[in-house]
């Protein structure tokens, strides 16, 4: 594996030597290494590109890394990667893509990741999208997370994309059951004349059932985003979202909530602001004898921490 | 040097409304010093243009003897001036302990950011990690300002009606942290204040009216112009607690 490899790898999945536990890294359209445990297995898929993730029932305290790196320009790969979360299973799964690009031509990454948690599995699920490279060729990255909770599982999922992604469609979907619960974290800056759209659907079906979805935001420059979600909620449950934007230069971002009651006990609760950084914030660290430029910085950085 | 700041001639309009009238202050090091007067008296922008959050139509200011009239907050700021806002700033994701050590200036132990916040009667174990927003009361807000004012340790620290929010925290402690800060900086410490409390341990108090020194002098002095001109000028707190 060479620097620019490393780096992305570094960069996406915070590994700089072989990870622990098990891992499927994936460069190129290829599996280049792969590693199991006694209780988590990975399968390549034979009717379309991807992998199957088993992991057994009451497994805890295990890992999964799986990143894709893209290095080749002109490159579109799609991949289909299923997770099979065993009963009472508690496990961390950390995905990601990173792709570097030099040339003029595009390069892309699709990765449909479908997630099927049974009765009382834990997960924790950290996706991190980076891009680099200084030729002209697009970095795209549609990722989509399909989620399936049963009863009295709960999901935490965590996605940070921060820097040189051209374009992106994130959609996550997610179904629950009675007693669940799902709590996404998203972290987006956008620069240049990027876009980013991000999609949520979530069902809230299962009695008890809760979701608390939190969007962060920076768009910079002429970047444009556009957060989408749509939370319905058809029995007893509670659901929360939280739009949060910062736009800066020629930024300019749209949120569109859509919040869905088809019960008496369904509620549910959207809150969102999109602006520019408070003048009185500035002022405040100013006057702790940082500069502008720090000042904005450490606005941003605690914003997206 | 005798003196750590002087005002010459500050004058300050909007709307055609003089606010602050050929000001012209000077403040010696190592003091304690209350400014008072009737709402919109011009207290608060006349912080606010020491701090360089405002800037004045005419005068100067001298900080040290060096011209700070055309420096802006920040240069203030590492010169050595220090400013506790009437309404804290909230921010998202900073917490109180990035809020102290940025205050500090350096990173700091954790045992010094708990002393900071014990000083002003907040539990650091429950408040240190906490993010300093929205959902932190008006109370709590206030009394971290504080905190992080004696944490930045400024030749002269100027409190925005410090006493404005604060509840359910003894007036007294209150006024051991600008004691404790006054001993700590050898520096010297500017209250714009309405509270009895503040006043009467003031070195000098400054009465400000309608944008003009009105009357400096010593509590004696000042006090009884306060009481005798209640309610159309000042509105003097004698309460403990606010």
């Amino acid at each position: 594996m060479d620097l620019i490899e490393k780096n992305l790898l570094k960069e996406i999945a915070d590994i700089e030597e072989t990870p622990m536990g098990a891992y499927n890294i994936r460069e190129n359209g290829k599996g280049i290494a792969r590693n199991t445990t006694k209780n988590i297995d990975i399968v390549t898929k034979t009717d379309k590109p991807g992998i199957d993730i088993i992991i057994k029932e009451n497994t805890q305290n295990e890992s999964v890394h799986i990143p894709v790196i893209i290095t080749q320009a002109g490159l579109t790969d799609v991949v289909y990667n299923d997770f099979y979360i065993g009963k009472n299973a508690d496990v961390v799964i950390v995905a990601g893509c990173g792709i570097h690009n030099s040339s003029c031509e595009t390069s892309e990454h699709d990765g449909i990741h479908t997630f099927y948690l049974e009765e009382g599995a834990k997960v924790k699920y950290i996706e991190k999208h980076y891009g680099e490279g200084d030729g002209n060729g697009k970095k795209i990255l549609n990722p989509q997370t399909i989620l399936h909770l049963k009863k009295g599982s709960s999901l935490e999922m965590e996605t940070v994309q921060i820097k040189g992604v051209d374009s992106t469609i994130r959609e996550t979907k997610a179904f629950l059951e009675e007693d669940t619960n799902l709590v996404v974290t998203e972290k987006i800056l956008t620069h240049g004349e990027q876009t980013a759209k991000t999609i949520f659907d979530v069902e809230l079906s299962g009695e008890n059932s809760s979701t608390k979805v939190t969007s962060r935001s920076i768009a910079k420059e002429h970047s444009y985003q556009e957060f989408v979600s749509n939370v319905k909620g058809n029995t007893k449950c509670f659901g929360h979202v939280e739009c949060d934007a910062i736009i800066m230069d020629q930024g300019r971002v749209v949120a569109i909530p859509r919040i869905e009651a088809n019960n008496l006990e369904a509620n549910l609760i959207h809150e969102a602001a999109i602006g520019k950084i408070a003048g009185d914030q500035l002022i405040k660290l100013m006057s702790l004898g940082l500069t502008e430029q720090q000042a904005e910085e450490q606005i941003i950085n605690g914003f997206l921490k | 040097m005798k003196n750590i700041l002087e005002l010459q001639d500050i004058s300050f309009a909007r709307d055609n409304k003089d606010i602050l009238n050929h000001i012209n202050l000077t403040i010696d090091t190592h003091k304690f010093i209350a400014i008072t007067g009737p709402n919109g008296s011009g207290k608060s922008t006349l912080a606010k243009i020491i701090m360089g959050i405002q800037k004045p139509d005419s005068g100067k200011i001298l900080f040290n003897g060096k011209d700070i009239t055309n420096l802006d907050i920040d240069e203030r700021a590492r010169l050595g001036i220090g400013f506790a806002f009437q309404q804290p700033v909230t921010f998202k994701g900073i917490t109180v302990r990035d809020m102290i050590e940025l205050s500090a200036g350096e990173p700091i132990s954790m045992a010094k950011v708990c002393d900071y916040l014990s000083d002003v009667g907040l539990c650091a174990k429950e408040y240190v990690n906490r993010e300093v927003n929205a959902r932190l009361s008006g109370g709590e807000l206030k009394r971290i300002e504080i905190a992080m004012l004696e944490a930045k340790k400024s030749k002269l620290t100027i409190f925005d009606e410090p006493e404005a929010g604060i509840d359910l925290w003894s007036f007294n402690s209150l006024i051991s942290v600008f004691e404790k800060l006054h001993d700590l900086t050898k520096g010297s410490i500017i209250v714009i204040s309405h509270q009895e409390k503040i006043l009467n341990i003031a070195d000098e108090i400054v009465l400000l009216v309608d944008g003009k020194i009105a009357d400096i002098g010593n509590k004696e002095k000042i006090l009884p112009q306060l009481v005798s001109s209640r309610p159309k000028n000042c509105k003097l707190i004698h309460k403990e607690g606010i």
